[in-house]
């Protein structure tokens, strides 16, 4: 066969391009002709173009109310009048104009809002569909001011850094536990992976289910998930399944993303002002995170990693929540917020697998391993653990 | 240790504080500052650009709170500021017992208009424009109403008036479909400021999408020998009617997105039309409205004036007012009646007129009377 047609032979290569240009050419005249003639038109029932608007972020200052809306509609849409709390009031749009499908602009009103009340604006478009937008509770928004970030910086790191550095520093104490102790510590890992999991995906289909129709949200979600599994899975794997620090890599990159997208979810809340982020609210977040800590050291209790790795898995573990934080409060979208939680429970997932996997290879029992009582205790103490905590959290 | 949660706390309170309380003066800032930035803004903000250009100083009286740009009056085919003293009043010929009689002739046509700056709305109406011509009779013509369908849907002229049965304008009496005529005949009273809409069903819809207009019977001087000298000044073409300003508003909304609740409120149709350009009132002249509501969905409507009070005739029945010194008077659904004031002790200016639900003002059911020495 390889005499036939070598893989570098010029006709060889000519072949192919003809059977890659000659579709495309099809496909090229088949658009044209359809524009060209417009033999759809048939179709055309008289009803008006299907117009769908999203609010993706909105900004209050000293000068008024700013909104950015993505237009998703079948045509390009126009704003034609504004209205607050059912008042038409005066607007610029930037940039001016009709808003053509899945681009967005800046709707802004010299609106005189009231701090710590809500506001509803309402947008009406030339053909008089109105789409509404609450503001629930109207304060300033924040700006990318050096305090404003040390501020979030700190919150990250009171949610994010601290936890799972206090859970690492059960390190010493836990390392003289036995077999059925580090079952059971290794099944409370996954028990916390698990709950994670659950509450990612769901944070992450609420999310995506606000953002513009052009996403495809919830087939978002899903793919970044499995394609985040399933790359770390490989990269993971390229050198056997990995054990000891490896492992508590992964677990801290899983967690560290899951803290991504919790840092978004607060700090988006807390430009929305739905978040008032009181004492209460912020100790209950780093409560709810101290586990992560000790699923991270369940993996090297038996090894003697130097001291630095201890550093770098907290700052791997919780940085992205500082990270998070401040992208929340200055880019927020809800889109790229889903992604980020999408592509952290993909982590999770990888991180259940591994841990699994390892928790199996430890006790030679395969899938037996997960019905021996340190590791059923160990699962039931991770989840329950999670949702306790997560009740502070819950507002 | 710090206690990072108070040291929280403080910070948003004390930007916020301080952030509150600069949009609340900024609320006057910001309207005062608006018009000169949407004039400043002309030449690369379309949208605003047709807001107002450059910003008459009456817009200041409601600061940034009104719809934004302007309507294409000529697309639409009529304009709020001429429909104000525009009556049609038919063509007139003489019956063989000595009687006037007064044709009119109207046509339903579906017809899509801007009904705000910008937003169109799919209409059905008399003769092409929203409300429907306002049609004006003396008391005790003969009135003929040669009216054809050339809509979409069955239409029919209902009358409020006296007249027989068979002439009602409701299905079985008087409900054209679409392609017929119907020709209604009864005798112009009583007297007063009336309406006609159409009657078919559904109702609601039928009056929302624009099919009302107003039915002004004038009283004859010599049947009211008591008020003959009122009664003359409510003639039309009397150099008594004459000294008068006369201005016909019909009160309506427009429920854009079908949700039976108004998006946009307006006397006239067109929503801040009279705010954006004022009706011109000479001081001196005694002004009459004849003032209609037809409002869709909402329970009333009301009129109020700014800095002033009116004598009010209720259905325009009576030549005596039935309201005496008031500033405001509700309506429900196809009430009516006749407001009469003067301005002729007041100081020239800009005198605000609107409905005193705020709901509607704030949602476009707001003008002014520019109040001047002469009319230039």
């Amino acid at each position: 066969m390889n005499k036939v047609v070598t893989i570098g032979s010029p006709a060889r290569s000519r072949n192919h391009w003809l059977w890659i240009g000659l579709p495309l050419a099809a496909l090229a005249i088949a658009v044209a002709w359809i524009i060209a003639v417009n033999p759809l038109q048939g179709l055309s029932n008289g009803a008006p173009a299907v117009e769908k608007l999203t609010f993706e972020r909105v900004v209050l200052d000293t000068s008024g109310l700013h909104l950015l809306v993505r237009a998703g509609g079948a045509e390009p849409m126009t704003i034609a009048q504004v209205q607050v709390d059912g008042a038409y009031w005066q607007f610029t749009q930037d940039p001016p104009g009709t808003i053509a499908r899945a681009s967005t602009a800046w709707i802004n009103l010299p609106f005189p809002w009231v701090l710590g009340e809500t506001h509803t604006v309402n947008l009406v478009t030339n053909s008089g569909i109105t789409f509404e937008h609450l503001i629930e509770v109207a304060v300033p928004t924040p700006t990318a001011t050096a305090g404003q970030l040390k501020l979030q910086g700190l919150v990250g790191i009171i949610v994010g850094v601290l936890p799972v550095a206090i859970g690492l520093m059960f390190y010493p104490a836990l390392r003289g536990v036995g077999q059925s102790g580090m079952n059971f510590l290794l099944a409370l890992t996954i028990g916390l992976l698990a709950f994670l999991l659950v509450d990612t995906i769901e944070e992450s289909f609420d999310l995506v289910v606000t953002a513009a129709a052009v996403f495809q949200g919830p087939v978002m979600v899903v793919l970044a998930g499995l394609a985040s599994f399933l790359v770390l899975m490989a990269i993971g794997r390229r050198r056997g399944t990995p054990t000891g620090l490896a492992l508590a890599t992964y677990i801290a990159l899983g967690i560290g993303l899951h803290n991504l997208g919790e840092g978004l979810a607060i700090g988006a809340a807390f430009v929305a002002g739905s978040a008032s982020l009181g004492t209460f609210l912020v100790l209950g977040f780093a409560l709810h995170n101290i586990t992560e800590g000790i699923g991270i050291a369940a993996p090297i209790l038996k090894e003697r990693p130097p001291l630095w790795t201890f550093a770098g898995l907290t700052l791997l573990a919780g940085g992205p929540a500082v990270l998070g934080m401040w992208l929340g409060s200055l880019a927020y979208a809800p889109q790229w917020s889903a992604l980020a939680l999408a592509i952290g429970a993909g982590a999770i997932l990888q991180v259940i697998v591994e841990v699994g996997a390892y928790l199996m290879r430890r006790n030679q029992k395969g899938l037996d391993t997960f019905f021996t009582p340190p590791v059923m205790g160990g699962l039931a103490a991770g989840v329950a653990f999670m949702y306790a905590t997560a009740a502070f959290i819950k507002v | 240790m710090v206690d990072v949660g108070v040291w929280l706390r403080d910070r948003i309170s004390r930007r916020s504080v301080l952030t509150g309380s600069l949009a609340a003066v900024g609320g006057t800032a910001i309207a005062a500052r608006s018009a000169l930035g949407q004039s400043a803004s002309h030449t690369d903000h379309d949208m605003a650009a047709a807001a107002t250009d450059p910003a008459p100083h009456h817009m200041n009286a409601h600061g940034a709170m009104v719809t934004v740009g302007e309507v294409d009056n000529a697309a639409n085919g009529f304009d709020p500021i001429l429909m104000l003293t525009d009556w049609e009043r038919g063509t007139v010929s003489v019956l063989p017992d000595g009687r006037t009689l007064r044709t009119f002739e109207m046509t339903a046509v579906d017809k899509t208009i801007e009904i705000a700056p910008g937003v169109t709305f799919p209409a059905w109406t008399y003769n092409g424009r929203v409300p429907g011509p306002a049609l004006r009779a003396k008391e005790g013509e003969r009135i003929r109403i040669i009216f054809r369908n050339n809509g979409s849907h069955p239409h029919s002229m209902h009358f409020h008036g006296i007249h027989a049965a068979r002439m009602d304008g409701i299905p079985g009496a008087g409900l054209v479909d679409p392609g017929g005529e119907f020709v209604y005949e009864f005798e112009a009273k009583p007297f007063g400021c009336h309406l006609y809409h159409c009657h078919a069903l559904p109702l609601k819809r039928h009056i929302h999408k624009g099919m009302y207009g107003a039915f002004v019977i004038d009283p004859d001087p010599d049947r009211r020998p008591d008020h003959a000298e009122i009664a003359r000044s409510r003639l039309l073409d009397t150099p008594e009617n004459a000294g008068w300003q006369e201005l016909v508003m019909v009160m309506n909304g427009f429920d854009t997105n079908f949700d039976e609740e108004n998006e946009f409120y307006a006397a006239n149709t067109i929503a801040h039309a009279y705010a954006k350009t004022p009706i011109r009132i000479v001081r001196g002249k005694p002004v009459r409205i004849y003032l209609v509501n037809v409002l869709e969905f909402d329970l009333i409507n009301s009129f109020h004036l700014h800095g002033n009070f009116f004598d009010y005739f209720d259905q325009g029945t009576t030549l005596t007012p039935t309201l005496k010194t008031v500033d405001l008077i509700i309506q429900c659904q196809a009430q009516r009646g006749i407001l009469e004031f003067t301005f002729a002790e007041h100081e020239p200016g800009l005198y605000m007129f609107h409905a005193h639900q705020s709901e509607f003002t704030e949602l476009g059911w707001m003008g002014m009377f520019d109040v001047v020495e002469a009319l230039a």
